[in-house]
């Protein structure tokens, strides 16, 4: 007497909860519109038309990937999206355009898709590129312009000697703290890659995500907390210890990188115990090259290290299971 | 004080929390007997029961009409009084066919000769246990598991017994309901159920969602000390009896025990309600509160039917479908059994009813695991769903195992939550029946050899 003929039998849960992957990449899509906006105020829309060309860059080579192997198109999950977003932002405003569509390229072919797509790379994409750009033309991945400049939208750079800048963690490694106030540093008006230099902004953008849950608060905060605490315990140079721990969280990639990169979920432990010790291994080695590498910014370099032991962590702090007297049965 | 545990899921929106203000304040509404009902000898865990009427016999109501088949059963009970017309394999929830007695019923609603109160106080305890067990009274929360069992297995371990009014599956109101319109009942068996396990703790645990039957209980436990009530978080699965557990005594069932082990026994409330009815009017169980609800149905209700009514004339009472359903569910959607046919009876562990006719299911093919860990996150076993995931469907078995794959309760948290829409606790349960299947062939193999080996001994010795 009803019509049954739609019905579909299957396995239950039958309800499921509405956040899937595109909403979640949506999110954080979202998180980092604070960041992109301070970017286009301080270094004009040049920031603007950097970071469209490299989403289009990572969202058509992962279309071509896909359509040249004969698999079903994942551009639609977004993630794509965020890869080009975090490239951009980590590249100066002063950079050729080619640049980080070529790091897109990178970063969604070599870094991601080779390794099976979505879910299945080892290192973050965004940072892959970073590095591969950074062992590729060093010279354009440390020119910095000072702010608010007048530069051509899509046009290359003259970096003249009266536009040019350092940014804050060069006097951090000359072992002065920045000419820059702490205010400056908190606002972002300094030099330094696209979306690093608001700290309030990708606080913002943060808070957002952890609102909505798509993060947790053990990476960014083991991460914060590791190189505020070790910074402020060693300080270096004659300077104020305050002055100095503030300086160095609130400049370079510490606040972009422990909330966007990081915490990226595929690159990241799954245990909590894990991601606390992830992130405390990423802060130890921030500092560790900070202070005595060869570089001046650490943060991408300690967490493409720290992605390459993921899977080690997960392995060493899987949880207690229910009804398993003690920590080791319970493994 | 709310009590909880550690994991869950929250569903539902946030202006609709489980899906429940479709029919939490709709009475209940009594369902004119049908016209024919279909018991199955099997509406419990254990052996299925043994008929004792055949075709033509007239029945009463509450008469019995199929004897228990072992210690772990339960007899099954007229729910009309009327002709039987047939025995023989029907339909059943379960999605096979499995001896079913159907009775035409001739609406006058006999009592049979068996079915009187009893005089609770002046019984032994042997006399209760044995009245329970010849009402057929099985968990009336879905698991269906004979009464009289928990109850005989849990005298002299248990200190505590917690009835279950968590009700934490979405859409389900059945036990709300209950416990608003009919406190006494679930109180009054509770006393009962105290009584005969000579506990002192009896906790009746309720989820704050259903606060406006708080007061009403209140006042009915008050004069007894043993007797206790708890509210729980809402979240699911709160009402799953380790998770139960654990947030009201802070006990964790160990791995592979039962909730004995523990010292607790838990009951479903309308179990509890049924104990109550079955010793002050002497009905067996013929009768429970079913929700249909969900997208698809007209009116959404909760409906006290006859054990044995078709589910169509379920569907009949509120109105019908809004449009062809996609999903037909006996029980709640995270826990319930996907139908195919309205021709099924309402059995003793039904407590919901739903059709779906929208996204509700969102399935997608071909997955990727993101590695998020919300899985792991909402795990109320605190296991590893995504590992377990990739293992399984590398075929590694001992792994999944040794993650913990046979300690999972299959309450569908992890699969609910995942944003990729990954098949997460569909991998566990086969993967835990292939681990029984290679478990059982293992055993299989190994007494085959020791029985060759006997008979070789043997032969040898004859010679």
């Amino acid at each position: 007497m009803y019509d049954l003929s739609k019905v579909v039998v299957t396995s239950s849960p039958h309800i499921k909860a509405e956040d899937n992957t595109k909403s979640l990449m949506l999110d954080v899509v979202l998180a980092l519109i604070p960041a992109l906006a301070v970017a286009i105020f301080t270094f004009g829309f040049r920031a603007l038309t950097i970071t469209v060309a490299t989403i289009i860059s990572c969202v058509v080579f992962e279309w071509l990937y896909c359509k040249v192997n004969h698999k079903k198109s994942t551009v639609g999950d977004l993630s794509a999206v965020v890869t080009g977003i975090l490239i951009a932002f980590n590249v100066p405003v002063a950079a050729p355009i080619w640049m980080p569509v070529i790091g897109g390229a990178f970063a969604i072919i070599v870094v991601k898709m080779l390794f099976g797509g979505i879910g299945k790379n080892f290192m973050n994409p965004a940072l892959g590129a970073r590095a591969f750009m950074m062992a590729s033309w060093p010279a354009l991945m440390t020119t910095w312009v000072q702010p608010h400049q007048k530069l051509p939208l899509f046009g290359n750079v003259e970096v003249t000697d009266a536009i040019s800048t350092a940014t804050p963690l060069a006097s951090l490694k000359a072992k002065t703290l920045p000419t820059e106030s702490l205010m400056d540093l908190f606002f972002g008006q300094h030099g330094g890659v696209i979306g690093e230099t608001c700290a309030l902004a990708l606080l913002v953008g943060g808070i957002y995500l952890l609102i909505r849950k798509v993060i947790t608060i053990n990476i960014p905060a083991a991460y914060i907390l590791t190189v505020a605490v070790l910074t402020f315990l060693f300080p270096m140079g004659d300077v104020d210890r305050l002055q100095w721990m503030f300086s160095q969280v609130l400049s370079g990639g510490l606040m972009l990188g422990a909330f966007f990169m990081a915490t990226d979920y595929v690159t990241s432990p799954v245990t909590p115990k894990g991601q606390i010790i992830f992130g405390i291994g990423c802060g130890v080695l921030t500092v560790f090259i900070r202070y005595f590498g060869g570089l001046p910014e650490g943060v991408s370099y300690s967490i493409l290290i720290m992605n390459a032991l993921v899977w080690m962590i997960d392995q060493k702090c899987l949880p207690r299971k229910f009804g398993y007297s003690d920590a080791k049965e319970g493994k | 004080m709310v009590y909880s545990f550690r994991g869950g899921i929250h569903p539902g929106p946030h202006s609709d929390p489980g899906y429940k203000s479709a029919t939490n304040t709709k009475a209940i509404e009594i369902l004119p007997t049908p016209d024919v009902v279909i018991l199955p000898v099997s509406m419990h865990i254990g052996a299925p029961a043994k008929p004792i009427v055949k075709t033509g016999d007239i029945v009463d109501l509450g008469q019995p009409i199929a004897e228990a088949g072992g210690f772990v059963s339960a007899p099954v009970h007229a729910t009309v009084s009327g002709k039987v017309i047939a025995v023989e394999p029907r339909l059943h929830p379960n999605g096979s066919k499995i001896m079913s007695i159907v009775i035409e019923n001739d609406k006058e609603d006999r009592l049979h000769e068996s079915v009187h109160p009893y005089d609770f106080a002046g019984m032994t305890n042997e006399e209760r246990i044995e009245t329970i067990r010849s009402a057929g009274m099985v968990g009336h929360g879905g698991a269906t598991f004979p009464t009289h069992v928990k109850i005989q297995s849990g005298i002299g371990k248990c200190d505590t017994i917690i009835v279950n009014a968590a009700e934490c599956e979405p859409y389900i109101t059945s036990d709300h309901r209950l416990l608003l319109e009919r406190p006494e009942e679930v109180i009054g068996g509770l006393k009962m159920l105290a009584d005969i396990m000579e506990v002192p703790n009896a906790i009746i645990a309720i989820e704050e969602n259903k606060s406006d039957t708080f007061a009403k209980i209140n006042e009915l436990i008050a004069d007894d000390s043993r007797l206790k009530l708890y509210p729980l978080k809402c979240k699911y699965p709160q009402g799953a009896e380790k998770q139960l557990i654990n947030a009201c005594t802070g006990r964790e069932v160990p791995s592979g025990k039962l909730p004995a082990d523990a010292g607790c026994a838990v009951f479903n409330v309308d179990t509890t309600g049924a104990i109550y009815r079955r010793f002050t009017t002497g009905m067996p169980v013929v009768r429970r509160i079913v929700t249909v609800s969900g997208s698809a149905i007209v009116e959404p209700k909760n409906l006290e039917v006859r054990i044995g009514t078709q589910v169509e004339r379920l569907i009949d009472a509120c109105g019908g479908f809004k449009e062809a359903p996609n999903k037909l569910i006996m029980g709640g959607p995270m826990m319930g059994v996907s139908q195919f046919s309205l021709e099924i009876p309402v059995f003793k562990g039904t407590n919901a009813f739903l059709a779906f006719c929208g996204d509700e299911d969102k399935r997608e093919e071909n997955p990727s695991c993101i590695r998020c860990g919300k899985c792991i996150n909402a795990c109320p076993m605190h296991l590893m769903p995504m590992m377990m995931n990739a293992y399984g469907n590398a075929g590694d078995y001992n792994t999944c195992v040794s993650l913990g794959a046979m300690d999972c309760i299959e309450c569908g948290s992890c699969s609910y939550v995942c944003p990729a829409r990954i098949q997460l606790v569909q991998r566990f349960r086969l993967t835990k029946a292939q681990v029984m299947a290679e478990r059982a062939a293992a055993k299989a193999k190994a007494d085959a050899e020791a029985a060759k080996a006997e008979a070789e001994k043997n032969s040898e010795e004859s010679k």
